[in-house]
């Protein structure tokens, strides 16, 4: 038995910063120095914290080695050979306090964490299904199948309050219940890993760092439902979760856990995977069946008949998230009453979140629910680098809302987060700071659903695309006073005139922003200004006249000559001609600094005060 | 072509494979060709009509030639506040073609996506199977010279 483990991630953020290679040469680097039987270097799926990538860590201490390169390989295995820590350079640096923190039980990011269904990812090999094993693994399966009947396999569900972590929230247990109790032979259990929010990753990290999970959770409900086969509906743009889970299927079925007579029952179950072409309203679960089917994934018409009774092939089919999945094994094992009693009264468990935006720790997160966005934001995130303001918290995605600084401390759970206007949605949470327009932001989020519409209800389809249009014209300086309760009209309308959740949920981002950042659109109207300096026909660039040096740079690169001066000669922009590309401001020399944006448009005769 | 379509798409397919056999076309050519379509529609006994909407509801699935490169610049929410359309100008200035284009050497291909996912390297495009992360203006002409392939450009 090895005396020390280094775990390289090998998620897909860790992948593309090169992880593969530092695997291969941490392995080669400690087989030189013969430390090979004392030291194993093993792949895991995604540790989490995926802005530090690469990440090796060094267990059973659980040193952190953060951002390493193929060249720190040979001090790491160096430092394992003369039993000491590996060089500090390595080490994270706590951003606010700059102090270095070898351990990553001692980092924030990781101590406020509840770590439930991640617990393996980042541990485990994902595709060694004896890591999984050895881990408990199939454990939960094996309980049920000995130990209980489907009824109290539901009745266990039922009782851990767990609610669907797909977004919806709807409670997991009454879904199996009802989709045990629909008359029908042949059924199906439906993984929904069509992950399609922009900002959220944390099931493809889930399927790639411990995709045994989702298959023993898919298994039991398959059991309690009496379901004999199972889909996973995956999106095709994650070609390393698709790999890895052919890959545990494959060894599932080998060690007797998928098949025929499964651990000896009279139990058959498989899965087979199927991968999304790319369709966002196929979250949606009429659609992702009708998807499933090979047809057009358009929700169907209401009203309609819940999936658990008439889905895929019209037979009576369970659909549940990634995460719901995955957090089965936990309370089959550990008991519907230990799950209840985490969390709040009416959301349980834990919920996880890819954090990402302007905060200093941006990754993938795992919090009890009730959670103030708060400790999420500055205790885990680490707060908004640059000394910059905070100034939202976007949850929910595109079906989301965006939460200002006095609502921090709205406790993260589904209804509060509902209540607020936002939503807990698949769990993207997108932090912005003074620089981030919300006028801009609620247009990328309406542009993003308008494009995903599927066309079946006018208000969604063309609701939305007079929304955009007003937003463009508001971003573009040509906003009228009437457009903002215009906008919250039309999204009103938007959210009763649609029969699917796409729709019904689109307007909220334009909604929330109009609520808490109503200030922003009246600048952008009235003044015609962008205070957060991002909406190009709203701002100006200029050169300051006391602090140019007159070096050329700025005047050279403009892309439309749209600079005039000299050696010697103090620059001067052209407002006319600029295009406020920002070029000049970038190549700026920093000792100078002499280039300013800022909100508003300037012209010629004003620009000299 | 025959020949290649004839081993990808089975003499009778289920309705139900419609999608994964499209997939596999897709892998294979790079795009759908018309007489896919049509073997497909003759394959699976759904209408030619139909088979091109379901390929066209998707996004997956494209109708033209594909370059020998693709590029995808991620359109995230990380992405987008962290500079994305910034990143997506330079990007179509490298390459001198727009978004949704393809280059008329067909060396490039250049589409932005929803989100590829690397939220924790935000600002990222993706060049074929490779993620360039934490990038700035400044490097995106960079990634395309020292690929040695957009010298022309």
């Amino acid at each position: 038995m090895p005396d020390k483990t280094v775990l390289v991630c090998q998620g897909t953020g860790c992948v593309s910063a090169g992880a593969e290679q530092i695997h291969i040469s941490l392995e080669r680097e400690i087989a030189q120095l013969g430390l090979g039987g004392d030291v194993q270097v093993k792949r895991t799926g995604c540790h989490g914290f995926c802005q530090q990538g690469p990440l090796a860590v060094v267990e059973p201490e659980g040193i952190f080695c953060t951002r390493v390169k193929v060249e720190d390989t040979p001090d790491i295995a160096q430092s394992l050979l003369s039993q000491k820590k590996p060089p500090e350079r390595l080490f994270y640096r706590d951003p606010l306090t700059g102090k270095v923190i070898p351990h990553y039980r001692d980092i924030a990011f990781y101590s406020r964490q509840q770590r439930t269904v991640l617990k393996n990812c980042g541990y485990i090999d994902p595709e060694e299904i004896d890591d999984y094993l050895a881990v408990g693994g199939y454990e939960a399966l094996r309980q049920t199948l000995l130990e209980m009947s489907p009824e109290e396999v539901i009745d266990t569900v039922k009782r851990s309050g767990l609610r669907g972590l797909g977004g919806g929230g709807f409670p997991t247990g009454r879904k199996w219940e009802s989709c045990r109790n629909t008359a029908g032979a042949e059924k199906y259990v439906v993984c929904n890993a069509d992950e399609g929010d922009p900002g959220a990753f944390q099931d493809r990290s889930v399927l790639e760092g411990d995709c045994h999970s989702v298959l023993e959770g898919m298994i039991i409900a398959g059991y309690a439902v009496g379901a004999k086969l199972g889909y996973i509906y995956v999106r095709a743009e994650y070609p390393l979760a698709v790999k890895r889970l052919e890959i545990a299927i494959a060894q599932a079925r080998e060690k007797g856990f998928l098949g025929k007579n499964i651990l000896g029952n009279d139990f058959d179950f498989d899965i087979e995977i199927f991968q999304g072409a790319g369709a966002f309203v196929c979250g949606e679960s009429t659609a992702l069946v009708l998807s499933l089917e090979g047809k057009r994934g358009m929700p169907k018409p209401l009203p309609r008949p819940r999936t658990t009774q008439v889905g895929l092939w019209d037979k009576p089919t369970l659909l549940n998230n990634v995460k719901t999945f995955a957090s089965i094994r936990w309370i089959i094992t550990q008991g519907a009453d230990w799950f209840a009693g985490r969390g709040t009264k009416k959301s349980k468990g834990t919920a996880i979140f890819s954090l990402t935006g302007k905060t200093a720790n941006c990754g993938l997160i795992e919090v009890p629910m009730g959670i103030s966005l708060r400790e999420i934001v500055f205790d885990i995130g680490g707060g908004i680098p640059g000394g910059k303001a905070f100034k939202a918290v976007q949850t929910g995605g595109p079906s989301g809302g965006c939460l200002p600084a006095e609502l921090l401390d709205t406790p993260v759970d589904f209804d509060s987060l509902t209540d607020a206007g936002a939503m807990m949605g698949s769990g993207g949470m997108v932090v912005v700071d003074e620089d981030t327009c919300m006028v801009d932001l609620a247009r990328y989020f309406l542009d993003f659903t308008q494009k995903e519409s599927c066309g079946q209800c006018s208000l969604c389809v063309l609701g939305t695309l007079q929304m955009l249009d007003i937003l463009n014209s508001i971003t573009e300086g040509r906003g009228r006073p009437e457009d903002i309760d215009l906008l919250m009209e039309l999204g009103e309308a938007i959210k009763m005139g649609s029969i699917c959740g796409l729709g019904q949920t689109a307007p909220n981002p334009v909604i929330t922003t109009i609520r808490y950042f109503r200030e922003e659109y009246e600048a952008h109207i009235y003044e015609r200004k962008c205070p957060a300096r991002v909406c190009k026909d709203l701002i100006s660039y200029r050169i300051l006249p006391d602090k140019c040096k007159a070096c050329m740079i700025c005047l050279r690169e403009c892309p439309v000559q749209a600079i005039t001066g000299g050696k010697k000669q103090i620059h001067v922009i052209d407002q006319d001609g600029c295009t406020r590309c920002g070029v000049c401001l970038s190549v700026c020399p920093e000792r100078f600094s002499a280039v300013e944006c800022i909100p508003g448009r300037l012209d010629n005769t004003l620009h000299s005060a | 072509m025959e020949d290649r379509l004839t081993e990808i798409v089975p003499s009778r397919g289920r309705k139900g494979d419609l999608i994964p056999i499209l997939q596999r076309i897709q892998a294979e050519f790079g795009y759908l060709p018309e007489e896919a379509i049509v073997k497909v529609a003759e394959s699976t006994g759904v209408a030619e009509s139909r088979v091109f909407g379901v390929a066209s509801f998707y996004a997956q699935f494209r109708f033209t030639p594909m370059g020998r490169n693709r590029v995808m610049v991620c359109r995230g929410t990380a992405c987008h506040v962290k500079g994305a359309p910034r990143i997506l100008d330079e990007v179509e200035k490298a390459l001198e073609i727009k978004e949704g284009e393809t280059r008329q050497d067909l060396e490039y291909t250049l589409e932005s996506v929803a989100c590829i996912g690397c939220c924790g390297l935000a600002p990222c495009i993706m060049v074929n199977k490779e993620v360039h992360g934490r990038l700035t203006t400044k490097e995106i002409s960079d990634i395309f010279t020292t690929r040695g392939e957009c010298d022309a450009g």
